[in-house]
């Protein structure tokens, strides 16, 4: 059943920044699994962030990653989900497009460097559930997790555009987070806007209408029952993380939602302790939540 | 959004729209919202409204849809495109929509800013040996600080 486990590692630049604390619970989780994570070497932004103002640089960015993946022979590992959807859509484009493939090349030449088929992207979550999948996984679980009631975000690109996702999952009906997250034992609580994106990409645009768009996700969450949230991408936990602060204030509410990083659900699950899963970084404090699963301190 | 002004049209506007991967079957546009009712910026700002970019565009206002700030709010969810009925690539054309904004020189100052550091330094977040100090002490590898490939693959003009 299993083709490979080992992969290269794409952190792109948020992660090491401001997701230490996804970073450290993914390799912690990996190596339990027995999926060893090579860090690319030498790798720069994955063109995402500059979509917006020029596709063609964009393109050669996440090409040059794909390229260094290729030099090590491996398959590429995101955490990231915007990152996992511009390699993914780069991969796409580029090898239906012969043109655009020359004209990345080109580039790429001058670092020593081809882009050549076939590069396979695939976040994190969704190695976990296709390659190691959600019963084998349990197997390596101490702790039952049910006193805790999941609202799971999945987010945009994680998901979509759904053509370049060779139908892993399904974008109106998604599933895939929900059989990782419900093995631990926690419930997975539904709420209105799942499929509702962060609003992360316009927080340098215009920041007050993208906190009200995250702002409509806690209220739904709340509403729902939930006691913490779990996602896949650091964008998102910027926005529900990181933001939760600024969007009590500037909206006058409260939540003291806290949010996990699926690796640190699992983690929890596989009994690693809080500071090997990064548990102190996340900024709504998650003691009170999790009391119950750790030894006191 | 500003009302629509048919006084100030120019059609090559679509025409070169419909030639950017992305731009091709906007004038399969059937007006039926969907998208609208998709879009989680129109949920919390009414004002908003893709269906109402398309229809400016193939009305041919360009300096309206290229030089308004609305067309940047659009966060690339894919919430619209997935749905769409008509096969229209909204995302990919609200992205195209931005890049023509930013050729004709209008860029907001926070995409300005994130594109002189990709392309410039390589990374959003550079990495430096005291980051790297800070990661070895939670248990985290060291990672590559230099991104001077970037000079190679963008070479500054002039
Ligand atoms: S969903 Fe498609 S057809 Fe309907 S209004 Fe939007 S772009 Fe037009
Ligand atoms: S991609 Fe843009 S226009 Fe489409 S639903 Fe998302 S924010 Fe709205």
């Amino acid at each position: 059943m299993k083709k490979s486990s080992r992969y290269s590692l794409f952190l792109g630049c948020t992660i090491p920044a401001r997701g230490r604390n996804y970073e450290l619970s993914a390799r912690k989780v990996a190596a339990q699994l027995g999926l060893e994570l090579v860090d690319m070497d030498e790798y720069i932004c994955c063109g995402f962030p500059i979509k917006s103002a020029d596709l063609s640089s964009a393109l050669i960015l996440a090409a040059y990653n794909l390229a260094l993946a290729k030099k090590q022979g491996l398959d590429v590992c995101t955490l990231c989900s915007s990152c996992t959807s511009a390699l993914t859509e780069a991969v796409h484009h580029l090898d239906k497009d012969e043109n655009a493939r020359e004209v990345v090349n080109k580039s790429l030449a001058k670092a020593g460097l081809v882009y050549e088929s076939p590069v396979r992207v695939r976040h994190f979550a969704r190695i976990l559930y296709e390659e190691i999948g959600p019963d084998a996984i349990q197997k390596h679980f101490q702790k039952d997790l049910s006193d805790l009631h999941i609202a799971i975000h999945y987010g945009c690109h994680y998901l979509k555009p759904s053509e370049i996702y060779d139908g892993f999952d399904n974008v109106e009906n998604p599933k895939t987070l929900d059989a990782l997250v419900s093995i631990t034992g926690a419930k997975v609580v539904d709420y209105a806007g799942k499929k509702r994106c962060c609003g992360g990409p316009i927080l340098p645009i215009d920041e007050k209408t993208a906190l009200a768009v995250a702002k409509q996700k806690l209220d739904d969450i709340v509403a729902a029952g939930a006691n913490a949230m779990c996602l896949v991408c650091p964008f998102c936990a910027v926005m529900y993380d990181s933001n939760q602060k600024g969007i009590e204030t500037e909206f006058e509410t409260s939540y003291n939602l806290p949010v996990l990083y699926l690796p640190q659900l699992l983690g929890i699950a596989m009994g690693f302790d809080r500071k090997e899963l990064g548990l102190n970084m996340n900024v709504v404090k998650t003691k009170d939540l999790l009391a119950g699963y750790f030894d006191k301190e | 959004m500003p009302d629509i002004d048919l006084g100030k049209t120019d059609p090559n506007f679509m025409r070169e729209l419909t030639k950017r991967p992305g731009g091709e079957r906007i004038s399969a546009c059937l007006t039926c919202q969907t998208c609208v009712a998709s879009c989680p910026i129109t949920e919390v700002n009414g004002t908003f409204n893709p269906a109402r970019i398309i229809r400016m565009t193939l009305y041919g206002l360009r300096e309206e849809v290229l030089g308004g700030d609305f067309i940047w709010l659009c966060t690339s969810c894919y919430a619209c495109q997935e749905r769409c009925p008509q096969g229209v690539r909204i995302t990919e054309f609200m992205t195209q929509l931005k890049n023509m904004a930013v050729e004709a020189g209008y860029i907001p100052s926070g995409v300005k800013a994130q594109l002189d550091l990709v392309t410039g330094q390589g990374r959003i977040y550079p990495i430096d040996d005291f980051d790297n100090k800070k990661r070895n002490k939670i248990d985290l590898p060291s990672l590559p600080t230099s991104c001077d490939v970037v000079e190679k693959i963008f070479p500054k003009e002039g």
